[in-house]
C-alpha cells in the first residue's frame, strides 16, 4: 500500500471515529482521571470535600485492617466463585457440545440466557431459595441427605458465593463452547479408533486444547466476581461488605467521597494488573506449547 | 457424534436445574394469593400482579427505565454505527487503541464507572438528572452496540458499494440503500442487546440515580434491601417475561450465541 494511501485512509477512518473518540475522551477519560484525582483530596464530616492533594485516604486504606480484610474478602469470594464456574462449567459446555440437533440450542438458550436477565431479579431468586433455616435449598438438601443440619446461605460467604458462581455460570460455559467449536472432532476420534478410553480422550485430547478457552473465561468470571455489586449486596447484607458495596457505602451513605474513590481506585488498579498479568502468562504459556 | 452417557446426562440436568431454580421460583412465588411470602405456594392467584399498578414507584421507574434504554440504545448505534465502519474498513494508527478505548466500558467494573460519572456529573452541574443518566448509559451499552456492529461490517461485500458509486450513486445514497440495509441485522441485534444492557443495569446506575430518575432495577433494589415481599417477586417476574421475550427474538434473528460472543474482527476479541 502506498503512502498517500495510508494516509488517506487514515483521515477517512480517525474521522468516522472521531465523534465516538470525543464521546469517550469526555465521559470516560475525563471523569476516570478526576476520580483518581478524587481519592487524593480531604474530607472531613462537616468541611466536607477539600480539593488538596494527601495521601491520607490511601493511608487510611493500607493501615486499617478492616479494609485489609475487606479486599481479602473480596478476592477469596472472587476466586472461589470462579473455581465452581471452572468445575462445572466446563463439563457442562462439553455435554453441551456433544448434544445433538435442537436440544443443543435449546440448552445453550437455557444456560447462557440468564446472563441477560436481570442480576436483582435473579440475586432475589437465591435470596428466596437460601431464606433462613427452613429454606428451600436446606430442605433439599437435608432430604437428599448431603447435609443433617441446616446451612446458613443468607448473609454468609457461602451464599454469597454460591449466588455468584451462578451469576458467571454463563460466562464460563460460552468460553469453553466458543473453544469447542474451534476443536477438530477427528482428532478425537483417531485417538478413539487408536484405544484410548474416553476419559483419556478428555484428559489427554480435550482438555489440554480447549485450556486457553477455560483460562479466559476464569479471567473474566474472576474480575467481574471480584467487581460485582448485586449480589453481595443482596445476599451478603450490610454487614458483610466487599471491595464494591464498601465504594457504594462510603460513596452514598457516609458521604466520604474521597476515601470511596481511593478504594474504587484500587479495585480498578488490582483487577487490572491481574487481568494483564495472567492474559500475559496464559500467552507465554500457549505459544511455547504450539511452537 | 458420539452420544453423551447416563452420568453425562445426570450432570447436565442437575447443572440446568441449578441454573433455572432460582428464576423459576421467582416466577413462582409471584403468583402466591398470601400478602406474605410463603414457599411453596397452595394456591395461583394474580393478586400481586395486579397490586403492582397501584404502587406508582414502580411504574414511573419501569417508564424512566424503558426510554432511558430506548433513547441509550439509539444515540450509541449514532456513534457506534460510524465508528464500526472506521474499524471494519480502514488500517491507520492507533486502530488497535482506539478500538480498545471503545470496548474499555466492557473491562472497567461498573462500580468504577458509576463513581466517575457521579462525580463528573456533580462537577459539571447534572447530577441527579435523566440526561446525566441517558450519557451514562450510552457509554455503557457502546460496546455492545459497536461489536454487533462491527460483526456485520466485517462480513460485507464492498464490491456492491463499488457497483452503486459507479452506476452514480454519491455517498450518502449508497451509505443508505446500499451499506445500511446490509449491515441492518447487526444494527437490529446490537439495539436490543443495547436495550437489556441497559434495562438490567444496576451497578452503574445506582450511584446516579435520585428519587426521580430511578430505573427499575434500582427501585427493586433499594426495595429489597428494605424487605422482600410478594410484591418485589411480582415485580421481577415480569421483568422476567419481558427480557425472556427480547431474548428469544434475538435468538431468533441472529443466534444467542453468535449476540454474545460477537467477532468483530479484531476488535471482538
Amino acid at each position: 500500500m502506498s503512502a498517500t494511501a495510508d494516509t488517506s485512509d487514515a483521515r477517512a477512518g480517525l474521522s468516522l471515529a472521531l465523534p465516538a473518540l470525543m464521546l469517550f475522551i469526555g465521559v470516560v477519560v475525563i471523569p476516570l482521571a478526576m476520580t483518581v484525582m478524587l481519592s487524593f483530596h480531604d474530607w472531613g464530616q462537616y468541611k466536607g470535600i477539600e480539593p488538596v492533594f494527601i495521601l491520607k485516604n490511601w493511608m487510611e486504606i493500607v493501615d486499617d485492617p478492616y479494609y485489609l480484610e475487606m479486599f481479602w474478602r473480596t478476592f477469596r469470594v472472587a476466586l472461589l466463585a470462579t473455581l465452581i464456574t471452572a468445575v462445572f462449567g466446563v463439563p457442562e459446555a462439553y455435554i453441551l457440545n456433544r448434544m445433538q440437533g435442537p436440544w443443543k440450542g435449546l440448552f445453550l438458550l437455557v444456560i447462557i440466557g440468564p446472563l441477560l436477565i436481570s442480576v436483582v431479579a435473579r440475586t432475589l431468586g437465591w435470596a428466596l431459595l437460601f431464606g433462613g433455616n427452613n429454606g428451600l435449598a436446606n430442605k433439599l438438601l437435608m432430604t437428599s441427605g448431603l447435609i443433617d443440619s441446616p446451612v446458613r446461605f443468607m448473609f454468609t460467604e457461602t451464599g454469597m458465593i454460591i449466588a455468584l458462581a451462578h451469576a458467571m455460570m454463563p460466562f464460563m460455559v460460552l468460553a469453553v463452547w466458543t473453544a469447542l467449536q474451534r476443536l477438530d472432532p477427528q482428532v478425537e476420534n483417531a485417538a478413539l479408533s487408536l484405544g484410548a478410553g474416553s476419559l483419556t480422550v478428555v484428559r489427554r485430547i480435550v482438555l489440554p486444547q480447549i485450556m486457553p478457552g477455560v483460562l479466559s473465561g476464569a479471567i473474566i468470571v474472576f474480575s467481574l466476581s471480584a467487581s460485582a455489586f448485586a449480589t453481595p449486596a443482596i445476599i451478603g447484607g450490610r454487614r458483610l461488605k466487599v471491595a464494591a458495596t464498601l465504594a457504594y457505602d462510603e460513596f452514598l451513605n457516609t458521604l466520604n467521597w474521597p476515601l470511596g474513590a481511593a478504594v474504587a481506585v484500587l479495585l480498578l488498579i488490582a483487577l487490572v494488573l491481574i487481568v494483564v498479568g495472567s492474559n500475559a502468562l496464559i500467552e507465554r504459556r500457549y505459544q511455547e506449547m504450539f511452537r | 457424534m458420539s452420544r453423551n452417557g447416563p452420568v453425562a446426562l445426570i450432570f447436565h440436568t442437575l447443572f440446568v436445574v441449578f441454573m433455572v431454580a432460582p428464576i423459576l421460583v421467582v416466577c413462582w412465588v409471584a403468583f402466591t394469593p398470601e400478602g406474605f411470602l410463603s414457599i411453596p405456594i397452595t394456591q395461583f392467584s394474580l393478586r400481586w400482579f395486579r397490586a403492582l399498578v397501584n404502587y406508582p414507584e414502580f411504574v414511573h421507574a419501569f417508564g424512566v427505565s424503558l426510554w432511558l434504554g430506548a433513547l441509550s440504545s439509539c444515540i450509541a448505534l449514532l456513534f457506534a454505527v460510524p465508528a464500526a465502519l472506521a474499524l471494519s474498513r480502514y488500517r491507520f494508527r492507533g486502530r488497535d487503541a482506539l478500538s480498545a478505548l471503545f470496548l474499555s466500558p466492557l473491562m472497567i467494573p461498573h462500580v468504577v464507572l458509576g463513581i466517575a460519572f457521579l462525580r463528573f456529573f456533580t462537577a459539571v452541574g447534572i447530577g441527579g438528572t435523566f440526561v446525566a443518566l441517558v450519557i451514562a448509559h450510552v457509554v455503557v451499552v457502546f460496546p455492545f452496540a459497536l461489536r454487533l456492529t462491527l460483526a456485520s461490517a466485517t462480513g460485507m461485500d464492498r464490491s456492491v458499494e463499488m457497483a452503486a458509486i459507479s452506476l452514480g450513486a454519491d455517498g450518502w445514497t449508497m451509505f443508505r440503500r446500499v451499506t445500511l440495509p446490509a449491515i441492518l441485522p447487526g444494527i437490529v441485534s446490537g439495539w436490543m442487546l443495547a436495550f437489556i444492557q441497559s434495562f438490567d443495569d444496576l451497578t452503574m446506575t445506582v450511584f446516579l440515580a435520585t428519587p426521580g430518575t430511578e430505573t427499575l432495577p434500582v427501585r427493586m433494589f433499594l426495595y429489597i434491601q428494605d424487605n422482600i415481599d410478594p410484591l418485589v417477586t411480582s415485580v421481577s417476574a415480569s421483568v422476567i417475561a419481558i427480557t425472556m421475550t427480547v431474548l428469544i427474538l434475538l435468538d431468533r434473528l441472529y443466534g444467542l450465541d453468535r449476540v454474545l460472543t460477537a467477532k468483530g474482527g479484531d476488535a471482538g476479541r
